[in-house]
């Protein structure tokens, strides 16, 4: 790689990337500060969703039944469908990267493409989990509406609709901000599209391919927290 | 360094990674339906974790990562989220009035 005489300005075409800035040593050590800097901004992001999942953890305790009985109103199946449409996006994503990395540019435009359907099936059907839980009047507000709903493993008893609330407040909190996430996701991605096509990443430079999909994991490691805890608590009969 | 890892190639191993993923995640839903009592919430979040260390580990490049420096963030946020939610669920959670 990149010996002393390159660092210091002798700018030979085939030593010096154009995208390798003055102040690294070689494009390994610039991939790994960006890689840094990507991991320090997940830190902040673990905190951000790390106080949200108090929240939920605190209420979960106190309203036990109420939180079953309303996570038993959402459709689990919907859930792990989108888990598995995730998961499926981290695998297209890592192909992208390796694509890049191996100086394969088709398969990195179709990845990243297929990435983003990947993306928008999960937000399709997130909107229409959004859209049957308007229906069924479960979005907190004046309209909101939890009368009579069985607490599970209570017969007879019913769940508290002011403390109902409280789940889907917090439904709606973490997977909208989650979707939020996605959205900007779905950004960077196009971005990254673009770029592609003008063939800007090579072996030697494919940072923004690799950052961006530590972002897309990070946003999939959430929703896997997130599937669990909101769907899939008390669903036994 | 990920970057010079080409000489043998980790597709096999992603998709592994990927199809264990899923399996994980047909378990998690499957078991989510029988009745375990207390467990039920056990069971999830250990298989929930257990996939969040798959995807940071393989698919984050964790495992072959060259700069230790990124070991040391992750492992501060790991840090950081159990002083959260650990010192907070201590408090709460030990509070016989509620």
């Amino acid at each position: 790689m990149a010996d002393s005489s390159t660092i210091m300005g002798l700018h030979q075409e085939e030593e010096h990337h154009p995208q390798l800035l003055h102040h690294f040593a070689d494009a390994g050590q610039q991939r790994d500060a960006a890689s840094l800097g990507m991991w320090v901004f997940l830190a902040t992001e673990v905190m951000f969703f790390g106080g949200m999942f108090c929240a939920y953890l605190i209420y979960r305790h106190w309203y036990f039944g109420d939180f079953g009985a309303a996570s038993k109103s959402i459709d689990a199946t919907l859930g792990a469908t989108n888990t598995a449409v995730l998961i499926c996006s981290s695998l297209t994503v890592v192909l992208a990267v390796w694509a890049a990395q191996t100086a394969r540019r088709a398969l990195l435009i179709g990845m990243l493409v297929v990435t983003m359907l990947f993306g928008l099936a999960f937000l399709g059907i997130k909107g229409y989990e959004y859209y049957q839980k308007f229906e069924e009047h479960h979005v907190p507000g004046a309209s909101f509406s939890f009368d009579h709903v069985p607490i599970p493993g209570h017969p007879g008893e019913y769940a508290n609709p002011r403390h109902a609330q409280i789940y889907f407040s917090l439904y709606f909190l973490m997977t909208g901000i989650h979707a939020l996430h996605m959205i900007v996701g779905l950004g960077i991605f196009t971005w990254l599209l673009v770029m592609a096509c003008k063939g800007r990443f090579t072996p030697e430079y494919y940072t923004p391919v690799e950052i961006g999909g530590l972002y897309w994991h990070f946003v999939d490691i959430i929703w896997i927290y997130l599937f669990p805890l909101l769907y899939l608590i008390d669903r036994h009969p | 360094m990920t970057g010079h890892a080409s000489a043998k190639s980790p597709l096999k191993m992603y998709f592994a990674v990927w199809a264990t993923l899923l399996v994980f995640t047909l378990v998690t839903f499957k078991v989510a339906f029988i009745e375990l009592g207390p467990f039920n919430a056990v069971v999830a979040l250990v298989i929930a974790t257990l996939k969040a260390t798959l995807v940071a580990l393989f698919f984050m490049h964790i495992w072959h990562a060259g700069e230790r420096l990124i070991k040391v963030a992750v492992a501060a946020a790991i840090f950081f989220l159990f002083l959260l939610l650990g010192l907070t669920l201590s408090d709460y959670l030990t509070r016989p009035w509620s």
